[in-house]
Parts: C-alpha cells; structure tokens; sequence
C-alpha cells in the first residue's frame, strides 16, 4: 500500500516537474505521516545493512568522502538538523539568531551533553571543530567557511560565529553529515589526520563504535546517555562492507540484512523487490546527498567555442530515455544546473529545455558550418564516462549511437577512476566527460564550484572542468554567496539557471534519486530530509 | 601408506637424509632464488603501477572534494613528488627493515592491513587444497579401479561440468540455492559480525562461513585432481611393484591405497603447489562474491587506488607465501619418492 503511494509519486513527479513548485510539500507530507503512524517504537534489536565501499575515517569532519558521511552522523552530532525541505531544527544547538548583518551567527547549545568518554559537550568543542578541524580539512568546508573568522565562546553554552561577510549556505550545512562536532578535548594539539579517533570515534551521537574491522564491517551500540529522550531504539547497528551488488541484493533477499540505503542495490533489483509485499522502497531522505549526472563540453576545444554545436547535442539527446533505461526511473532528466531537491532554488521557468529534436540538432549543425562530409560525418568527438558504476557507460554509449544520427563520431574512452580524474581535471583531455557529482545541501556548496571562473583549477578534482568564464554568472553566484534575503537568492539561482542552460558549458543528463529499500518491519528509518545520513535514532524494529 | 612398515621407516630416515650434506646448500640456493623472485616481484609491479597515469591523490582527490594546495601537501607527505627512482630506492629501504609503509586509504600501517587480510585468505586456500585433493584423488582412484564401467563414465560427466563452470557462477548458484532459497546459509564474511563465540562455536560459525567459497573454490579443482589422479593410477597400477605386491597376496584394497597411491600422488602433489601459488592472488572473484576480505581483493583495490604501499605489500607476503609453499612441495616430494634427491 505505502510502496504504492510512492511508486505514484516517483513516476508522478517525474512527470510533473514542469510544475516543480508543486511536489515538495506533498511529498514531504506523505512521507512524513505515512510512516509507521499510529504505532509505538519499541526498543532493541539490530538493525544489518550492507554497503561498499568500506570506510577510511569514522567522522566526517576531515573527509567529504560518501562511507564517512554515512557512518558520521551516527556517531556525532551537528548543531542542527533538517527536516523535510532542509527546514532547519535543533540538535546540538537548542536555538540560533542571525544577526541583520548576517555576520553573527549565535548558537545556543544544549545543556546537559557528554561525549562517548563522559566529558561535557561545551562551546569549546564547537569552536575548535570548525576552526582547526572543518575549515582545514574539509573539502568543501574549507571554501564554504572561508569567512568564518573565529568562533567566539562567551561561556559553555553558546558559540557565535563571526564573519567577513554574509554566508547563508552555511545553515544548511551544520548537520552530523556535513558538519560533525567533534570533541577539543582528544584532538587539540595532537595532528589531527592522524589521530587514532578518527577510526575510534568518541561523539556525542546517538551510536557508539562496538567493533571495527576494516573493510569489512562496523557494529554501533546505543548510546545510553543520548540526551534526545529515550532514542536511540535500536541496541545495535552493523554495517557490513559487500563489494559485489548481487551479493549484496541476497544478503537483504535472506533476510541477512534488514535494509539497504543509498541505491546500494542494482535498480532493478531494488525495483523487484519492491513489488514484494514484505519490502518497502522509500525515495525520501537524500536531500543533502542530491546528485546530478552531466556531461561536461570542453570549452578550450575549438568546435564548442560555438554554442549551436552544444545546443545541437543537447537536442540529440533524449535525456528521459537514459532516465528510463539506465536509471530504471532513478532520476529526473536533467533541467538545469541545480538538482530539484535543492527545493527552495530549483526552476525550469523561463530555461531553455531543449527538447530531443533531430532534426534541428542537424539544422544547427548545418548553421554553425560543420556539413556532412562525404561519408555522412561531420567530426569526430571523444567521451569520457566516469568508471563509477555502469550507469554512465551505458549513457555514453546511448550517446554515441545518438550522436551517430546527426552525423557526430563519437568515440567511447574507458579507464579507471585514476585516469579518470587526470584526464578529465588535470591533463584536460577530453572533448566531453560524464560523471556524477554531489549539488550540495546549497546550490553555493554543490553547484557553484562547476560554473564559477575562479574554480576553474586544472589539476583539481571536480572543479569547473569546461574551463566555463562569463562575468555575469559569476557576479550571481558571488552574489547568492552573501544574500540573506531568501527571495532575492532565489532570483539570482533562478536567472543563473537560466543562463547557465543557455550558455550550456554542461549538460545536466540526470537529476539522480536514491531509494532505501527495507523489510517492512523497519520503521521509521527516513523521518526527515537528511534520513539515512542522519543518526538513526528514530529507527526501530516491528517484530 | 604410513600404516606400512617399510613406508614408515622411508619417513624416519627422511629427516635424516635432510641434515647431512645437500639439504643446507639447497636451502641456500633456493632462498636465493626467493630472493632474486621477490625483488623481481617488487621492482616489476612498482613500475608497472607506476606506468598507470593518475596517483593515489588523485584518487583521493576525486573520493572527497580536494583544493590544490592539499593535494600537493599530500604529494609531499606521500613522497609521490620524489623521483620514481627515488620513491622506489626509499621503498626499498624501508622494506628492508620490514617497514611495509601506511595505506592512507585504510588509515593502518599495511602490516595491519595485510595481518588481518593473510589469515583469510591463507584458510581459504588451505581448505580448498585439501579438500579438492582429498576428494579429486578419491574420484580418480573410483575412476581408474572402474575405468571403461558406468561409474567411470558418470565421474568423468561430473568432472567435466565441474571443469567447465566458472566459480563465480556456482558461487552464485549455492548463494541462491542455500541462502535465499533455503535459507540456511550465512552468505558474507568469515564470521557472524559481532559474534561472542568462542572455541569450538566460533570454529563451527567459521566453518559455516566458508563452506560455501571453499566448494566454490573446489570444484574446477576436484575435477583436474580428479582428471590427473585417474591417468596416474592407470599409470601406476600397470607397474611391476604393483603386481609383485598383488603377486604377494597384498589385499586390493591395500594396493590400491597404500602401494600405488603413493606413486600416483605426485603429478598431484605438484597441482597443489600450483593451485596453492593461482589462489594466494586469484581468488578475487570468490573473494567478491561472499564478501571475505582476503590478499586478492586487497590486492584488486590497491591497483585502482594507485596504493603503491598496500599493492607492493600484499605482493611482497603472497610471493613469499608461494615460494615458501614451493618448497615445501619440493621437500614433500622426497617423502613420496625417496628417489627424488636434492639437487
């Protein structure tokens, strides 16, 4: 029955995107009361799940890597959380004012908290996590609290950010994903990518680490102390580490493993076992973790320096088939440059979409001079996927026989991801390359880095890789950086998506999804927007 | 064939046989020999990783958002902006003090790494010997005692499919069969995860475990145990000293079994160092499939982690592994046949 409602709504908000204003509140309602209503959590149980690859770090303050930012969250906590529509609410900050600014940003934390050790959770621990730890070695931490200039402590229970200037992103990433507090008190003064807590990890999260073995599996136990309420329910959580997907498919199919995050199933697999009674497939959850597949034109290449021939190929290809056969109907065809989780920003109205259309794919081919030689062929191109998964494979071969049609020899290039990221980032050797890429809780953490002249940094691992330059992009998304005014930041991402898909530097292919498919008997596994990456603590149990 | 006296005094005099003479000059030159395998291992496989483009930063870089300047300070921290010359003489010297180097990608010194990763796949393997020797050379002995008869015929058919399927594909098959379908098999890992059991219960929930990628692992072999066993007994079985022993009024059985099985285990015995030398590596499917974290699949990923310490590593113990375990086939062909001598 519930598995119904959200087979209606996946494939109706495919449909319905044109109307993407609709969706979020009616999805999120339904999600929201659907669930486990009217039931009681018990205590107790374990819940198995199955992923891959294994982990390096257990926190996700020193690593933007995807094993850390799932276990992170279950063993530290953020000074807040998310629900639905990444609305803000309260964890370890019980209440925050942004002053009129926007350069002061106060935390009130929760009073009462200690970490896995014993020790008090204070304001101390807040300051040093994003002074010494966030803004030094996190990937995207370090650009997006770039004007956090201290954080100052007036006593125990309060944290004040002070900045250079406005960063409203920055609200949206204070979760135990994106942002976990770690304690002062064992890593201050000691080299902090070193410290044996990274692979032991003391938090204040609802879990606390039991065992590891790495690469191969990870037990969390209850945090008893935890200080929201009686959770957690469960007593203990296992990830175990499965390379192989069938593998993995048999290991929740045997009852094995009670539940599988992340689309860490083969899709049809995962849409198999949804059509079971004794399963349930959940698409909420993974607003923090929406990603795009595109493709990237090199811009640096002559042939794309003319934008009818990007527009030709966008017209060439049909980006719902490769959402309907290779994603199996995890994704949105690509729109624009945001993906339509970023709720809040996300807009199709006034971009221009180019619909599939062969044969004006060829007209502006004719137009920007490049006619069919005597052979049908007008030039040659190459493509590179991203060896991550087969998804993209399989798209760039899908593209090569479009391309094929109007008259574009496209060769496929495979590697693996080393060459990848060299060939595509450093050498810049490509014409087009394929891949996936995280949008970010904000379009200002996820989205930018792709459009922004300044990113533009060969030798750097998905930064704007089409070597894209265009003042006017660029004053939007500085802009957006600083904006307070939700309204007026919604305008500049709206202008820039329409910009940036006229200009189209980078085809959006995919707006991808994540499913979690689960035994029905676990509930409440996904109760706000950052579900699965966040603690967990509401998950129980029916037996 | 200890139960026969003659055959028990052969094994006494064996060891002694080992302490005069050739034994410490063959033992010198085959150390040297390792060392020579070894060093080939180690200087081969650098270069060759080393001539794949992209690093271990760049993997890095690509797994969690990296600005320039911190992949450079990894580069240098990593020593991956050295000479290649340099990196691999400074490897070397560390090596030599058995300092293996640290696997960022796993956090752990790579002894760590591999001293957890040796033991899975040294029991693998080991399991996987004896039973598919066990089981092909009964199969071979049924064959030839019967050869040309039905039974013959239906082993030789078993064989075949057992020689023809991959074992991925039979791994597949048992997991459907056993653990889905019926439900009674535990599908991934060595253990059950968080187990408390101690003793003969952890020995039984091992087993369990196992059970599954050792038969995996086993059929192909039972079938060519099974194929040159039974070509051997032939062979064997046509000699001299097996008709003197019948001539003697020796029962069948103990002919079979003690006289002639001996001499027939030999081409055997040298499957098994062969086997034991493709399995230390090459188990990576099987590794995949059923989740056990052993030297192949560790070796897989280092390769596409471009983790020149845990790749070089694991090759340095599993190199070691095959030339240990090569000669000790070697010795054990002396206690088969007293012929064999050092050389």
């Amino acid at each position: 029955m519930k598995k119904q409602i959200f087979h209606i709504d996946r494939r109706g908000f495919i449909a319905g995107l044109a109307s993407s204003a609709a969706f979020p509140a009616a999805i999120g309602s339904s999600v929201g009361s659907a669930f486990a209503q009217g039931q009681t959590p018990k205590h107790g149980g374990t819940l198995t799940t199955v992923a891959w690859p294994g982990t390096t770090y257990m926190n996700a303050a020193i690593t933007t890597s995807g094993p850390e930012s799932f276990l992170s969250p279950k063993f530290f906590d953020g000074l807040l959380g998310y629900d639905y529509g990444m609305v803000e609410k309260p964890a370890l900050a019980t209440s925050w004012s942004i002053s009129e600014d926007g350069k002061r940003i106060t935390f009130n934390l929760r009073e009462g908290v200690k970490w896995h050790d014993g020790e008090p959770f204070t304001s101390k621990d807040v300051a040093f996590t994003f002074m010494e730890v966030i803004k030094v070695h996190h990937g995207r931490g370090r650009s997006l609290f770039a004007d956090l200039e201290t954080v100052e402590t007036p006593d125990d229970l309060t944290a004040i950010f002070v900045l250079s200037r406005p960063a409203p992103a920055i609200m949206k990433a204070l979760d135990g994903r994106e942002s976990p507090i770690l304690p002062a008190h064992i890593y201050e003064g000691t080299n902090i990518m070193e410290n044996p807590a990274n692979t032991n990890p003391i938090g204040t999260g609802a879990f606390k680490l039991a065992s590891y073995e790495r690469g191969v599996s990870i037990v969390m136990e209850r945090n008893p102390d935890y200080w929201d309420g009686d959770k957690p329910y469960l007593d203990r959580i296992i990830v175990q580490y499965i390379p192989d997907a069938s593998t993995r498919t048999a290991m929740l199919e045997s009852g094995q493993a009670d539940v599988v995050f992340l689309n860490f199933l083969p899709a049809l697999d995962t849409l198999r076992l949804a059509e079971s009674p004794d399963f349930e497939m959940v698409e909420e959850g993974y607003e923090t973790s929406a990603s795009n597949h595109q493709m990237d034109f090199n811009l640096d290449r002559e042939i794309f320096k003319d934008a009818r021939v990007r527009h030709a190929i966008a017209h060439a290809i049909d980006r719902q088939w490769i959402v309907d056969n290779v994603w199996h109907g995890f994704g949105v065809a690509g729109a624009t440059p945001l993906h339509h989780e970023q709720r809040a920003f996300f807009t199709t109205e006034g971009v221009p979409s180019y619909p599939y259309d062969l044969a004006k794919a060829e007209a502006l081919l004719d137009e920007a001079g490049y006619p069919r030689g005597a052979n049908g062929v007008r030039f040659d191109l190459t493509i590179d996927p991203t060896p991550y998964g087969d998804e993209s494979l399989i798209a760039a071969e899908y593209i090569r026989e479009q391309l094929r049609q109007i008259g574009i020899r496209l060769t496929i290039r495979t590697q693996d991801y080393a060459v990848f990221i060299k060939r595509c980032w450093t050498d810049r050797d490509f014409d087009l390359c394929l891949y996936t890429a995280a949008m970010g809780a904000d379009p200002t953490i996820g989205v930018q880095r792709f459009y922004w002249s300044k990113n533009f940094k060969p030798g750097v691992a998905f930064s704007n890789a089409s070597n894209y330059s265009n003042p006017e992009v660029d004053e939007l998304l500085e802009a957006a950086q600083v904006e307070l005014d939700p309204e007026k930041r919604k305008e500049q991402f709206a202008k820039f998506q329409q910009i940036a898909m006229t200009d189209l530097p980078t085809l959006p292919v995919v707006h991808t999804t994540r499913a979690t498919i689960a035994w029905r008997k676990v509930k409440d596994h996904t109760v706000d927007a950052v579900g699965a990456l966040g603690n967990l603590a509401n998950c129980w149990i029916e037996e | 064939m200890s139960a026969s006296p003659t055959s028990a005094t052969r094994q006494t005099a064996v060891p002694f046989h080992f302490l005069s003479g050739p034994l410490p000059r063959y033992v010198l030159r085959r150390l040297s020999q390792a060392v020579l395998v070894l060093l080939l291992v180690i200087v081969g496989s650098f270069f060759l990783l080393k001539m794949a483009p992209g690093d271990l930063v760049d993997v890095l870089a690509g797994n969690s958002d990296m600005t320039a300047e911190q992949m450079a300070a990894l580069r240098t921290q990593y020593g991956l902006d050295q000479p290649l010359l340099v990196q691999l003489f400074l490897y070397m010297k560390r090596l030599v003090t058995l300092d293996f180097g640290y696997s960022p990608l796993n956090a752990a010194p790579v002894l760590d790494v591999i001293m957890q990763r040796w033991p899975v796949t040294a029991i693998l393997v080991a399991s996987s010997v004896v039973v598919s020797m066990t089981l092909g050379a009964l199969l071979g002995v049924v064959s030839a005692r019967n050869a040309g008869k039905p039974i013959d015929l239906a082993i030789s058919m078993v064989m075949l499919l057992f020689y023809a399927t991959p074992s991925f594909v039979i791994a597949i098959c048992f997991i459907l069969f056993f653990s889905v379908f019926l439900g009674v098999m535990p599908i991934a890992g060595f253990a059950t995860v968080g187990t408390q059991a101690t003793g003969l219960a952890y020995a039984w929930d091992v087993a369990k475990h196992l059970a599954m990628p050792v038969a995996a692992l086993c059929t192909f072999y039972i079938a060519i145990y099974g194929r040159i066993g039974r070509a051997a007994m032939l062979e064997v079985l046509k000699l001299d000293y097996v008709r003197t022993a019948r001539a003697k009024g020796i029962s069948e059985r103990r002919v079979i079994y003690v006289h002639a099985l001996r001499n027939a285990m030999l081409p055997l015995v040298t499957m098994a160092g062969l086997q034991v030398s493709a399995l230390v590596g090459g188990a990576v499917l099987i590794e995949t499939i059923f989740g056990l974290p052993g030297m192949g699949r560790t070796a897989f990923d280092a390769v596409f982690e471009r983790d020149t310490n845990l790749l070089l590593g694991v090759l340095f113990i599993s190199s070691l592994s095959v030339v240990v375990v090569n000669f000790i086939i070697d010795l054990l062909y002396m206690v088969l046949d007293p012929r064999v001598e050092l050389t």
